[in-house]
């Protein structure tokens, strides 16, 4: 084998890494080599949460996720209602009302029954809350090592409703940028039961369904252009996304982002950022300016809701760059993450 | 957060910035050593604060870009074999080696696992006797305690299949190269506060009389990078030149005793590689006689393993602050996080991924300066 002289680029992999699955640009290179060029048509290069289609004169919406985490059960939630909510959210973000699952179980050999009546009574209770039912499913079993204990993958349809249109393409200079409240919960809450790592008070995820705060939030205005629940890759991927998308620059405001004590402290323990870490019962929306300050009222009023702010606003300046003005008054870029975000060493 | 707004108070950054204009009536150029603050600087912009004559420059202080080429190769191949657990903090898993990096070892099959502490290798060592683990201990003096810890208590617990990959580097020996370097432009230095958290600051004093240049040890906030640059600018205006403590919350002249005292006892000093700068003598620590059965180079051969560094790419130049990032033609165009051409590019502490992160909309800016 050659030994080359540079440490060279190392611009191709032929094998998957972990970071495709991060949801930064490792992901989105994946979605732009291998799955667009394959299975291009109109509806899914929108690239949205969900896709929009038409069936007989009805606008549905349709998506599905996958669910790995690891834990199964962390404070706050575990796979099962996770693998209900993230499904629901999905489709709540483009506007629609979630009806109808699919769950599909890949699990391995060796499982408690017990674990997977605890999970699945878990995703009973979080379809009536979420207000859907699960009307099919599958089951499969590989041998042991064949997967993490258990990965379960749900698709979710629901119906628009009428004139609502909303596109990570839409957000023009001068929208505001509004976050439903604190963010990091779930990530943080996830990592710290797998490091075992103990804090004073628990930090629990925010795992929750949608619906009824964009219910109200779509009932109180039609100015809403677009709408993202920031999990993978947290909300600055999801910033990075919508700017990337829709061609303008977002300004994030430091001193606006809702970031609980116990967040920050772990965060800073672990060199983690919270603009990265994934969310799970949140939701970034952008929105026109003249109507921001009363939606944010709006969505105050509701329990999930409660922390919502304006967290920037979207400019024409620096198409396609997400930026967050300090609060000591200087401006830096907020990227979208490259590969796993890592703890720092010293 | 208490103890730590304090230290990023919109009003105190003003007003040191303010005090720093004040003073200034030369351009002087600093260097702040260590790359966690260099990751303060850019990500805070505590440069746009400060008056044009004061010019920073990015020092060789961040543990991962300087770790050679060749060790990211050594535990390349360690991690491929059958035999073997490599552990690692997470920066190390995408620093490129001459072919490949550590997550491609891992996609390729290898068993890299990854660690917050030295003692969770020793742990894993522990629950897995039929493997061999290898830890990759990288770092300035602020790891080498912990790494030297986990090595003590291996060997006091008779653990056999725990080794060490060690590639330590020591910051005064790579101060004193560089202001010996003809090409220095250093007049000031910002300490690390970590290593002096370890070390003290006795070896610093000695530095600072030997070339006559002020040093102060310095935090990680943007009012301890602020306060320290204050005291420099202070020290350079009225022609002194000696070490002061900014970091007081943590460093103490003596440092650390216990801390250096396991490393005495598990390391020695060794002539040691820089990734970009060279060969530096008794700059670096490996493991002594007594723990030579811990030695993963020893143990596995891997000390027969040698690479020459990057050509194209200039880190050299880069951290040894003659360069800045965005003055390299392949930066933020060849040269990116994901497609990194050399070290300084793959860590969040490296000045080139610093800058790419969090500055590269004003390096246009940047560039139009004379430099």
């Amino acid at each position: 084998m050659s030994i080359f002289s540079c440490a060279l680029p190392l611009t191709t992999t032929e094998t998957v890494l972990l970071g495709h699955g991060s949801g930064g640009k490792l992901s989105a290179d994946l979605l732009r080599s291998i799955f667009l060029p394959a299975l291009t048509n109109p509806v899914l290069e929108r690239m949205d949460d969900q896709a929009v289609v038409e069936v007989a004169g009805i606008r549905v919406a349709f998506t599905t996720d996958s669910f790995v985490v690891n834990p199964l059960f962390f404070p706050g939630g575990d796979i099962g209602s996770l693998a209900v909510y993230g499904t629901v959210n999905d489709l709540v973000m483009g506007g629609a009302r979630p009806l109808f699952l699919s769950a599909a179980f890949i699990i391995e050999e060796g499982l408690p029954l017990e674990t997977l009546r605890r999970v699945v009574a878990s995703m009973q209770s979080a379809a009536a809350a979420a207000g859907v039912q699960v009307v099919t499913g599958d089951t499969k079993v590989v041998e042991k090592g064949g997967a993490d204990s258990l990965f379960i993958n749900t698709s979710g349809l629901g119906v628009l409703r009428d004139g609502i249109s909303l596109s990570a393409d839409q957000a023009r200079p001068g929208d505001s940028v509004i976050i439903s409240g604190s963010i990091g919960d779930h990530g943080i809450a996830v990592m710290a039961q797998r490091e075992g790592l103990e804090f004073e008070t628990t930090i629990s995820s925010d795992s929750a369904p949608l619906h009824t705060l964009v219910e109200s939030m779509l009932s109180a205005t039609t100015e809403i252009r677009c709408m993202r629940d920031p999990t993978r890759g947290g909300v600055s991927s999801t910033c990075n996304e919508i700017a990337a998308r829709s061609g303008v620059g977002i300004e994030l405001i430091e001193r606006n982002l809702p970031v609980k004590e116990q967040v920050r402290g772990a965060c800073e323990m672990l060199g983690l950022d919270p603009l990265y870490v994934a969310n799970e019962g949140k939701l970034v929306a952008i929105v026109a300016p003249e109507v921001a300050q009363d939606l944010v009222c709006v969505m105050r009023g509701h329990p999930l809701g409660r922390e919502a702010q304006i967290i920037g606003r979207v400019t024409g300046d620096n198409p396609g760059l997400v930026t967050l003005r300090s609060n000591i008054g200087t401006a830096r870029i907020v990227d979208m993450l490259s590969g796993d975000q890592l703890p720092r060493i010293c | 957060m208490k103890y730590l707004d304090e230290y990023r108070d919109e009003h105190i950054v003003r007003a040191l910035a303010a005090r720093i204009h004040e003073r200034v009536t030369r351009p002087w150029v600093l260097m702040e050593i260590c790359g966690g603050q260099t990751h303060t600087i850019m990500r805070y912009g505590i440069d746009e604060l400060l008056p044009k004559e004061v010019e920073l420059v990015h020092g060789p202080g961040c543990p991962v870009c300087v770790t050679p080429v060749e060790t990211v190769d050594k535990a390349i191949a360690l991690a491929l074999r059958s035999d073997t657990i490599l552990v690692s903090y997470g920066d190390m898993l995408r620093v490129p080696g001459s072919e490949a990096d550590l997550f491609r070892a891992k996609a390729a099959g290898g068993d890299v696992r990854l660690a917050y502490s030295p003692m969770e290798a020793v742990k894993i060592a522990r629950a897995n006797p039929g493997k061999k683990v290898v830890f990759l201990a990288i770092g300035f003096e602020t790891t080498a305690p912990a790494n030297a810890m986990a090595v003590y208590q291996a060997k006091r617990e008779g653990l056999k299949n725990f080794f060490l990959l060690a590639s330590h580097v020591l910051v005064p020996p790579a101060i004193r190269l560089l202001l010996t370097s003809p090409h220095n432009r250093v007049q000031g230095f910002i300490a690390p506060g970590h290593v002096c958290t370890v070390m003290g600051y006795r070896e610093y004093e000695r530095l600072s009389n030997d070339f006559h240049v002020p040093i102060v040890v310095g935090g990680f906030e943007p009012v301890d990078l602020l306060e320290a640059i204050r005291m420099l600018v202070t020290q350079l205006e009225a022609g002194e030149a000696r070490v002061e403590n900014e970091y007081v919350r943590s460093v103490s002249a003596e440092g650390n005793v216990a801390a250096q005292k396991i490393m005495l006892e598990v390391f020695t000093v060794t002539d040691q590689k820089w990734r970009g700068i060279g060969a530096i003598p008794m700059s670096g620590l490996k493991l002594s006689e007594a723990y030579a059965a811990f030695d993963a180079d020893r143990v596995f051969g891997t000390d027969q393993i040698s690479r020459e560094e990057p050509k194209e790419c200039i880190s050299a130049l880069v951290l040894q602050g003659l360069k800045k990032p965005f003055e390299c033609s392949a930066f933020a165009v060849r040269c990116t996080p994901e497609h990194p051409l050399g070290a300084p590019m793959v860590s969040a502490e490296g000045a080139c991924a610093a800058f790419y992160q969090y500055r590269r909309h004003s390096v246009a800016a940047h560039a139009g300066e004379p430099a």
